[in-house]
C-alpha cells in the first residue's frame, strides 16, 4: 500500500478496514482494505465475480459485512455520511410509468408524486438536471432514456443528497463513447467543484479507468493498488484477467 | 353522535340513488352494493399501481387465496364471523413471506408457490370435512350484494388509513419499486417499507374478499393499473387513470351484472379486462405513453 497517500489522508477520507462479506456461505470479499480521499476518483476494477458491486452495497449498508468503515468528512469523524449512489442501469424496471421529474421529486420532495409534481419543484429539478446536461429530459419516462441519459439522471439524483461520497457502479457500461466522455467530464467537474470523494466500479479498463486518480484491482481481496498506469501494467492485472473464472477452478 | 351522522349519510345516499330513474336503483341491496364498490374500487386501483410496480401480482393472488385458510381457522375456532381470522392470517402470511425472503434469499416466486399450495390445501382440507365445502363457495366468487353497511364502514375507515400511508410513503415506495439499493442510499429501509405495504395489502384484500371473491380479487388490484400502464408515463397520470378505470368498470360492471344476472365481481373484472385490451392496443399503436395530464 502506498504510505505517502495514507498520510495525506487526514483532511477528509474514508477508510475501509478488514471488510469481509459472506453471502450464503460464500466468501465474496475477504479482508478488503482501502481508502478514498475527497476530490479523488478511485476506480475499482476486477474480473467478473470479483465482488466489486458487493463492496459498494456493503459501503451502503445494504448487505451485512464484518470489518470497519471509518468516515472522515471535512476533518471530522462522521457516523452517518451522506452517500450518493448510481446503480447499474440494468436493475431498473424500464416499463414503469415514472418520469424523470417523478424520480427526482420522489427522492427530494415530501409532496406525493402521485398527486403530481408542483411547478416550483419542477423548476428546481430542471436546474439540477441542467448541471448534468439533462435539463431537456425532465418530462421523459425513465424507461425511454438512452443508457447515457439515464446514467446522467441517476447521477443528478445521487447529487441531490449533497453526498460526501459518490458510489458509481459500472456507470458507463453499455454506453456509447460520446456518452462516456460526457459522463466522465461531468464527474471531473464535480470533483473540481465539490468536496466529494468518488468511488467508481468499472470494467472498462482502457476507456474509463485511466481517468481515475487511483486504481484498485479487486478479486475478493485487494490485489494491486496505485496509479492507473501502474496497476494496468502490473503482473497481478495480467493474472487476474487471464483466468476466465476468478477464484474458481479454471475450466479445462 | 358519529353513528347518527353516518346513519344520516346512509339515508341520504339511499334517497339520492333511489330517485334515479333506473330499475336497479329501487333495490336497497343494489344501492348498498354501489356504495361498497365506490369505497373499494378507487383504493384498489391506487394500491394496484404499486402492486404492479413491485411485481406483487402473484403475491396478492396468494393473499386472496389465503382467505380460505382464514375461514378454516375461523371454523376451527368456532367463530360465527371469520372476517378477523382471515385478516389475521393474511397479515401473518404477508409478514412471513417478507421474513423468509429476507432470511433465505430464495426467489419470491418459489416462496409464494409454496405458501400458496400449503395455505390453500390446508383451507380446503378443513372446510371439506364431511363434504360440506359448498357452504363456502360464496367466498370463492364473492357477493357484492350481500355487503352490509357495517362492512362498508370498516372498509371506509381502513381506506383512510391506506390513503394516509400513501400520502406519507408514496414517494419512498416509488424509489423502492425502481431499485431497492438506490432507495437504501436515500435512507429508506426497503424491508420495512415493503413489509408495511404487504401487511396493509393483506388487510385490504381480506376485508374485501366477501364482496369480490377469492378467485378474482387480485384481478381487481392488478387490471386497472396494468391497463393504465399502457398509455401513461408519469406516476400521477398512472394513478389517476387507474382510479378512473377502476371506478368506471366497478359501476358499469355492477349495473350490468344486475341486468345479466351474473356474479357482480366477475362482471366488473370482465369490464376492466375489456378496457385493458383497448388500452394495450392503443399503447402499442402510440408506442410510448402519451397521456400525462396537465400538471402530472
Amino acid at each position: 500500500m502506498d504510505i505517502s497517500v495514507l498520510n495525506a489522508c487526514d483532511h477528509c477520507c474514508t477508510r475501509i478496514e478488514q471488510l469481509s462479506v459472506r453471502l450464503q456461505n460464500q466468501l465474496i470479499l475477504d479482508k478488503v482494505n482501502l481508502h478514498v480521499n475527497c476530490r479523488e476518483l478511485l476506480a475499482i476494477v476486477g474480473p467478473n465475480g470479483a465482488g466489486k458491486s458487493t463492496l459498494l452495497k456493503a459501503i451502503l449498508g445494504a448487505i451485512p459485512y464484518t470489518g470497519r468503515i471509518i468516515w472522515q468528512i471535512r476533518g471530522k469523524k462522521e457516523d452517518r455520511p451522506r452517500i450518493g449512489y448510481v446503480p447499474q442501469t440494468l436493475d431498473f424496471d424500464r416499463e414503469a410509468p415514472v418520469s424523470v421529474a417523478d424520480l427526482l421529486a420522489s427522492a427530494t420532495s415530501h409532496r406525493p408524486v402521485w398527486l403530481g409534481v408542483a411547478k416550483r419543484e419542477r423548476q428546481q429539478i430542471a436546474k439540477s438536471l441542467d448541471a448534468v446536461s439533462a435539463g431537456h429530459l425532465i418530462g421523459k419516462r425513465i424507461g425511454d432514456l438512452s443508457g447515457g441519459e439515464l446514467q446522467r439522471v441517476l447521477l443528478c439524483l445521487a447529487l441531490t443528497a449533497n453526498p460526501d461520497i459518490l458510489l458509481l457502479d459500472e456507470p458507463v457500461a453499455g454506453i456509447d463513447t460520446a456518452g462516456v466522455d460526457l459522463f466522465l467530464t461531468i464527474v471531473k467537474e464535480l470533483l473540481a467543484s465539490l468536496d466529494i470523494a468518488v468511488l467508481m466500479v468499472t470494467h472498462d479498463l482502457l476507456g474509463v479507468a485511466p481517468h481515475a486518480n487511483r486504481m484498485l484491482l479487486l478479486n475478493r481481496r485487494v490485489i494491486a493498488e496505485g496509479t492507473p498506469a501502474e496497476v494496468l501494467a502490473s503482473h497481478q492485472m495480467a493474472d487476474a484477467f487471464s483466468q476466465p473464472h476468478a477464484g474458481k477452478t479454471p475450466l479445462p | 353522535m358519529i353513528l347518527r351522522l353516518l346513519n344520516l349519510i346512509l339515508t341520504a345516499w339511499h334517497q339520492a340513488i333511489a330517485s334515479l330513474p333506473f330499475a336497479w336503483a329501487e333495490y336497497e341491496f343494489m344501492r348498498t352494493a354501489l356504495l361498497g364498490i365506490i369505497v373499494v374500487a378507487p383504493l384498489f386501483a391506487l394500491v394496484g399501481t404499486m402492486v404492479i410496480n413491485n411485481r406483487m401480482a402473484f403475491f396478492s393472488d396468494v393473499l386472496g387465496h389465503s382467505a380460505l385458510t382464514g375461514v378454516a381457522i375461523g371454523v376451527l375456532a368456532g367463530l360465527a364471523e371469520p372476517l378477523w381470522a382471515m385478516v389475521g392470517f393474511a397479515a401473518l402470511l404477508a409478514l412471513s413471506f417478507n421474513l423468509i425472503k429476507l432470511w433465505t434469499g430464495t426467489s419470491s416466486d418459489t416462496i409464494l408457490g409454496v405458501l400458496f399450495a400449503a395455505t390453500v390445501s390446508f383451507g380446503i382440507v378443513i372446510l371439506s370435512r364431511n363434504g360440506g365445502f359448498n357452504r363456502y363457495t360464496p367466498y370463492l366468487i364473492g357477493d357484492v350484494l350481500a355487503v352490509t353497511p357495517l362492512h362498508i364502514l370498516i372498509l371506509a375507515a381502513f381506506s383512510l388509513v391506506m390513503v394516509g400511508f400513501w400520502i406519507v410513503f408514496g414517494n419512498p415506495l416509488v424509489l423502492v419499486s425502481l431499485n431497492p439499493i438506490l432507495a437504501k442510499s436515500r435512507g429508506i429501509s426497503p424491508f420495512l417499507l415493503e413489509t408495511a405495504f404487504a401487511l396493509l395489502l393483506a388487510v385490504l384484500v381480506t376485508l374485501s374478499i366477501r364482496m369480490v371473491g377469492i378467485l378474482i380479487i387480485s384481478a381487481l388490484l392488478v387490471l386497472p393499473a396494468a391497463a393504465a400502464r399502457n398509455v401513461t408515463r408519469t406516476v400521477c397520470s398512472y394513478s389517476i387513470l387507474s382510479v378512473g378505470i377502476s371506478f368506471f368498470s366497478a359501476i358499469t360492471g355492477l349495473i350490468f351484472s344486475y341486468y345479466s344476472g351474473t356474479a357482480s365481481g366477475a362482471t366488473i373484472v370482465l369490464v376492466t379486462s375489456g378496457i385493458y385490451v383497448c388500452l394495450a392496443v392503443t399503447g402499442f399503436i402510440a408506442k410510448n405513453g402519451f397521456w400525462h395530464g396537465s400538471n402530472c
